[in-house]
């Protein structure tokens, strides 16, 4: 049993405070859904929690089982069990996707897989072209080629926990299917999930045991399958703070939910729905 | 001439320089030429952000002692499969050996010697001058018209004779509609020595020639290499130069698109450590219309090493429907490593499409941070992004077995600076 375990994290980049005190514990076999509108720190934990440059912990602890993570580079934290499948996965330019995870492996002192047939069968599994494997990585590919390429090297590698930030986006329904049935195969088999998205499609697939919502850095509720039902008919309304109780941010209520909101904290996040 | 008359290098006993009384005419002429310019300043254009001010040629001795024949480096393995291998060690002609019967290679000077300066005819600055003056055993690849030369030809040129000054010239004649393949591989352990190379690339009507030169020399030595190429109608050439080393390192490679349809690629891998400085000028000549020019260049700076990147595209009036472009990308490793890039263009022509482009920056951090979430430790993710940065330029060498050897010696040179896990 190994459990992802996030306590009063709080998180700025540049000047703004965009995490405040958040808790969460993931354990083996979990799912835990973080829902939010646009603008809500969801990427932010997500790039956090593997250690992405650029954001500022300032506040809190990450630790797996009793492992610190805040202190460990980012290759540190994926060989203790730890894996980001990216809502915008790089491209990286002349490097083998079979050479990168064959050296991942191998720093985890697991040298005894074929990586090339593992790559195909999990790619196979969830109808990613196996003729893209040969790219580099990411190269060319496009946005749900990348999400299932990302879903098949969780697969390949098989960590503890995985993070997946927005995996549903850029995916249709039937590649939706294929790869959120797959990570809920692994969580049979005892990997814990964070699960970061705006709709409750991809959670039709891949069960949450907790939903939280996220809401300016806050989770401000916490509950079982049931929240994010609700999330679905009735948006975030509820969960927004009235007037006066944000953090200075005014926060307009209205037919665009949580759109109107003035800062865009997520700024690795430029493409996202406005209207979502 | 005479031995102790040789410029102002030192005073040596050498053997006499090839040539006939003709020949010894231009010598004379190009030296005498050279020695009125005396040595350039860093305050002129093509000569900025050089160290040219400390080089001192008294302190360099002028002869061509010659050496043992020897086969090291990144051109290992070559010889079996070559369609010639010639080795020249501090500036004389040690062995030759020629196997296809289209190729026909010179090096006694005075059979082919009228060759010699036609596609430079006057030197582009004094040490080509001083090559015209000195060159030692120059080199006349003729390839016969309409052959096509399946292995590459192999020119080894060495420099082992510490405070030694030598002049490799060679001159590549590609008849109407050949093709080969030139690999010419400079290389020296670490002594101090100052090697001038001249290159004449001569691409007659509808021949394809590609001319690869690798530089594996010494932390120390200086090489100041001019290459000047005519590409004749419908002809190709692609030129490649591979850097690895030397203190002071520079090749000026001058591309002529002189005949209509011809095109020309230029391409560069240059990967600076400790002290070197690597000095890249290019020009890119179009001269006649329908032609097209494609120049990459891409390196690493690291520890304190320098690279300083200086290139022209130039468009004459008469050249209509003209492609040029001109790219290059430097990666600085190291705080303490320097480059600078400056491209230009002069169009004189509506009709062309020329794009030039140009980067000097840090490993790409997203690129690291997405390997590094695979679990693939710091230094080999920064290594892998590195290594296939140079990819888009090494999948261009299809000269077999030299762009997996220049590869797989990249990937040595990263894991030796870069600790591995480094955090």
């Amino acid at each position: 049993m190994t459990t992802l375990s996030i306590k009063n994290l709080g998180v700025k980049v540049g000047e703004q405070q965009i995490l405040h005190g958040v808790n969460l514990n993931v354990s083996s076999g979990q799912v835990h859904a973080v829902m939010g509108p646009n603008g809500s720190g969801k990427s932010t934990l997500a790039n956090v929690i593997m250690g992405k440059p650029g954001y500022q912990v300032t506040s809190g602890s990450i630790t797996l089982d009793a492992q610190d993570l805040l202190s460990a580079p980012t290759w540190v934290r994926a060989q203790a069990g730890l894996f980001l499948a990216m809502q915008y996965p790089t491209e990286v330019p002349g490097v083998s996707l079979r050479e990168t995870l064959e050296l991942a492996l191998q720093a985890r002192g697991i040298e005894n897989i074929d990586t090339g047939s593992r790559l195909v069968e999990e790619a196979g599994r969830i109808g990613l072209s196996t003729q893209l494997l040969d790219r580099a990585v990411n190269v060319d590919l496009s946005g749900g080629e990348k999400k299932r390429n990302e879903t098949a090297q969780l697969a390949v590698l098989n960590p503890q926990i995985a993070v997946l930030d927005e995996l549903d986006s850029g995916l249709d329904i039937d590649a939706l299917r294929a790869c959120a049935e797959r990570i809920e195969q692994l969580t049979q088999a005892g990997l814990g999930v964070l699960c970061i998205t705006h709709y409750h499609r991809l959670l039709d697939y891949l069960p949450a045991d907790q939903v939280h919502i996220l809401i300016d850095g806050h989770i401000v509720e916490s509950g079982g399958p049931e929240l994010a039902q609700e999330l679905e008919s009735d948006g975030y309304a509820r969960f927004l703070p009235s007037d006066g109780e944000s953090d200075g941010v005014e926060v307009a209520i209205g037919g665009l939910g949580a759109s109107n909101q003035a800062p865009r904290p997520d700024a690795d996040d430029p493409f996202s729905d406005p209207l979502a | 001439m005479t031995a102790n008359q040789r410029g102002p290098f030192k005073p040596a006993n050498g053997a006499e320089l090839v040539g006939s009384s003709a020949f010894q005419k231009r010598r004379t002429a190009a030296e005498e030429k050279a020695r009125e310019a005396g040595l350039p300043s860093f305050e002129e254009e093509l000569w900025r952000y050089t160290p040219i001010a400390d080089l001192d040629l008294s302190k360099y001795r002028l002869e061509a002692p010659g050496g043992a024949v020897f086969e090291s480096g990144l051109t290992q393995g070559l010889d079996e499969h070559a369609a010639a291998v010639i080795h020249i060690v501090n500036g004389q002609l040690v062995s030759l050996s020629v196997t296809d019967e289209a190729l026909s290679v010179h090096t006694d000077g005075v059979e082919f010697e009228d060759l010699i300066g036609s596609v430079m005819q006057t030197g582009i600055d004094v040490f080509s001058d001083y090559n015209l003056a000195y060159c030692s055993a120059p080199i006349v690849i003729h390839v016969a018209p309409n052959a096509v030369i399946k292995n590459p030809v192999l020119i080894r040129q060495h420099t082992t004779t510490d405070s030694l000054v030598w002049f490799p010239r060679v001159l590549v004649y590609a008849g109407e509609n050949s093709e080969a393949t030139i690999i010419e591989h400079q290389s020296s352990p670490d002594i101090e020595a100052l090697v001038c190379p001249v290159n004449e690339l001569k691409i007659n009507q509808a021949a394809r020639l590609r001319y690869l030169t690798v530089q594996e020399h010494g932390p120390r030595l200086w090489q100041i290499a001019t290459q000047t190429a005519e590409i004749d109608r419908d002809a190709h050439l692609a030129v490649t130069q591979i850097a690895l080393g030397g203190g002071y390192a520079r090749a000026r490679v001058d591309t002529k698109m002189i005949g209509q349809g011809s095109s020309g690629d230029i391409s560069a891998v240059y990967f600076g450590r400790a002290d070197t400085q690597y000095d890249f000028r290019t020009f890119q000549q179009h001269q006649a219309p329908h032609t097209n020019s494609n120049l990459l260049f891409k390196g690493v700076v690291d520890d304190r090493s320098r690279a300083i990147y200086t290139g022209l595209i130039r468009i004459e009036p008469d050249a209509a429907d003209v492609n040029a472009y001109q790219t290059n990308r430097t990666l600085k490793l190291s705080d303490e490593a320097w480059a600078e890039s400056v491209p230009n263009l002069e169009i004189e022509n509506n009709d062309v499409r020329c794009s030039h482009a140009s980067a000097v920056g840090p490993v790409d951090e997203d690129q690291r941070f997405y390997l590094e979430s695979r679990g693939v430790p710091r230094g080999t993710a920064e290594a892998l992004v590195v290594r296939g940065f140079f990819g888009e330029v090494l999948d261009k060498i299809s000269v077999a077995g030299v762009s997996a050897a220049v590869n797989s010696r990249i990937g040595q040179l990263l894991a030796l600076d870069g600790q591995d896990n480094r955090s």
